[in-house]
């Protein structure tokens, strides 16, 4: 607040802070009025039971949950790391003073950013179709992590090429003027200060992973290859009851809010470091 | 300079070890150096002082190749500086022979510009271990000596955010050292120090000066340039005004524009 709007609110015969107090009062009022009614309308047994039941709770940890919260970890964590190599290469190759490198780095970005993520899931389970003898390796594995890294490294390579035009010039003048060649003054000097710069939106691109490795289902993996959503829905079904999705759901949470913490840390200490 | 000297440098020790000649540079059509000659002998320490904006970092550059130039030739111990010369025709060196070409030469930067990833040890030991392939153990030796050299042993393994503008400046000066090189840069190595940390980085190039490198340094600190410099050359606009011992051109210079510089850098120093 500035001093000349002070002086306004001096005039109508409230101070800021009064005006702070009775903007608080209405929004509990608000408050209180919607807990209210929804406390008198809402069927709150029905939702407890088919949202939160005890029971069902317990039955999706003894009939695979811990596998398929192990399974979300594993196809985000390769996928990162594919994400990571490729949007590496991509970001140095739309550096590049070749112009051909830069057009297909391009390309690339702005394709698999302006594509829904879902649509090269749905590509990569027709993928069996189109080529008969088409085989990935490590499946279940190869196929999840291509079609999620193949995604993340176009959302990666614009942060990291961010990243690496962010290191000061003077950092790659003092790498020439010690007689290093290109590549081991990107290797060891540019990247190692670009990652750091990035880290935190690097980690915000890891949630997203997380969350994105819910559409692996679409891919049609058997049932012994479910992550969480698969797992959640496959089991929501036979039950009837959508506690085991809920459940998986604040399994999502487990790993997300920490990955959050980590990247307001990160944040905090880039900031301390200007 | 005959041309027959700028045609076949000989590589014998009576031979400059900076022999620059006729070497212009321009910036989108902005000609910035103007046909610059300039010879550094060995051991000899050459003072370039001149006006903002006069050419004396893009020479610096050009010198170790961070600019290519436009025309004219120099050679660093007889060695033509990014071209190879077939039959008097000039063709651009290969990068990693370019360089190559560079770890021969230090350079000392204005902003210091250290790895701040990396401990002043590191800092020292990166490049002859990645370029040169010298074992770590080895350069992890020299590099010691080198800080005791530039009176910083005891912080070795000190990241450059907690070491001081001048602490970082006598590091990066003994990174530079750590190639060997036969020639040492230095652009305003002390303008962007607090006045009171300016002397101890001066005081380790006056003893390298001492040690024999051959050095070429702009600097704006005319008591260094008076007691080093065996060479004192003025610049302004891209051209060599006048170039001499410091008790010609700087106690008694005789260009205009010489003086003009000289007397608004007293007056600055005055009256701060
Ligand atoms: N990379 C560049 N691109 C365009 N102009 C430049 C570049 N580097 C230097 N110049 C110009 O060249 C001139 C000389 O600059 P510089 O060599 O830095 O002078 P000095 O070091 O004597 O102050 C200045 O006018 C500067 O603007
Ligand atoms: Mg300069």
């Amino acid at each position: 607040m500035t001093v000349s709007d002070a002086v306004v609110e001096k005039r109508r015969g409230l101070s800021p802070r009064q005006r702070a107090q009775r903007s608080r009062g209405i929004q509990y009022a608000v408050l209180i009025v919607i807990v209210v009614v929804a406390a008198f309308t809402a069927n709150w047994g029905q939702i407890a039971s088919v949202f939160f039941k005890p029971e069902f709770v317990k039955s999706a940890f003894t009939s695979g949950l811990p596998g398929a919260f192990l399974k979300t970890i594993e196809y985000t964590a390769g996928a990162f790391v594919i994400g990571l190599l490729g949007g590496t290469l991509l970001a140095l190759m739309r550096l590049s003073r070749v112009a051909p490198y830069r057009w297909f780095a391009t390309a690339y970005i702005e394709f698999f950013r302006g594509l829904p993520a879902i649509v090269v899931f749905v590509a990569f389970s027709l993928l069996p179709l189109a080529f008969a003898d088409l085989v990935i390796p490590l499946d279940p594995y190869g196929t999840v992590w291509l079609a999620l890294g193949i995604v993340a490294a176009a959302y990666m390579a614009e942060v990291i090429r961010a990243g690496i035009q962010a290191v000061p010039k003077g950092q790659i003048e003092a790498a020439r003027s010690l007689g290093m060649p290109a590549g081991v003054a990107t290797r060891k000097i540019v990247l190692p200060q670009a990652f750091r710069i990035v880290l935190p939106p690097l980690a915000n691109d890891l949630i997203l992973l997380v969350k994105d490795s819910s559409l692996v289902f679409i891919i049609g993996t058997s049932a012994a290859a479910y992550e969480l959503t698969g797992f959640g829905r496959d089991l929501a079904n036979t039950e009837s009851n959508l506690t085991p999705l809920v459940t998986a759901g604040f399994c999502y949470l487990v790993i997300t809010l920490p990955l959050g913490l980590l990247v307001r840390w990160l944040e905090a200490k880039a900031a301390r470091a200007h | 300079m005959t041309a027959a000297a700028a045609a076949e440098p000989a590589q014998s020790l009576a031979q400059p070890l900076v022999h620059a000649v006729n070497v212009t540079k321009s910036f989108h059509h902005n000609e910035v150096l103007k046909g610059i000659d300039l010879d550094v002998d060995r051991g000899q320490v050459v003072c370039l002082l001149g006006p903002s904006g006069s050419g004396k970092t893009t020479f610096l550059r050009c010198v170790n190749q961070l600019e290519t130039i436009d025309g004219g030739r120099i050679w660093v111990d007889g060695e033509l500086m990014g071209y190879a010369d077939r039959d008097g025709k000039l063709y651009r060196l290969k990068n990693k022979e370019i360089a190559a070409q560079r770890r021969e030469i230090g350079m000392v930067f204005q902003r210091f510009n250290l790895f701040p990833h990396m401990t002043a040890l590191q800092n020292i030991i990166e490049a002859p271990t990645q370029v040169r392939g010298e074992s770590r153990k080895s350069a992890r030796e020299r590099a010691m000596k080198l800080l005791d050299r530039v009176g910083l042993a005891d912080r070795c393994n000190a990241y450059p955010a907690q070491l001081s503008g001048g602490q970082q400046q006598r590091i990066a000066i003994a990174r530079a050292l750590a190639m060997q090189p036969k020639l040492m840069l230095f652009d305003e190595p002390t303008s962007a120090l607090d006045p009171e940390l300016v002397g101890e980085v001066l005081a380790v190039m006056r003893e390298l000066a001492l040690d024999g490198m051959t050095m070429i340094v702009v600097t704006h600190e005319m008591s260094f340039a008076r007691e080093v410099a065996d060479t004192v050359v003025f610049m302004d606009a891209g051209v060599v005004v006048e170039a001499g011992p410091p008790k010609d051109v700087i106690s008694n210079p005789q260009h205009s524009r010489t003086q003009a510089f000289l007397s608004r850098l007293r007056s600055e120093h005055e009256h701060p």
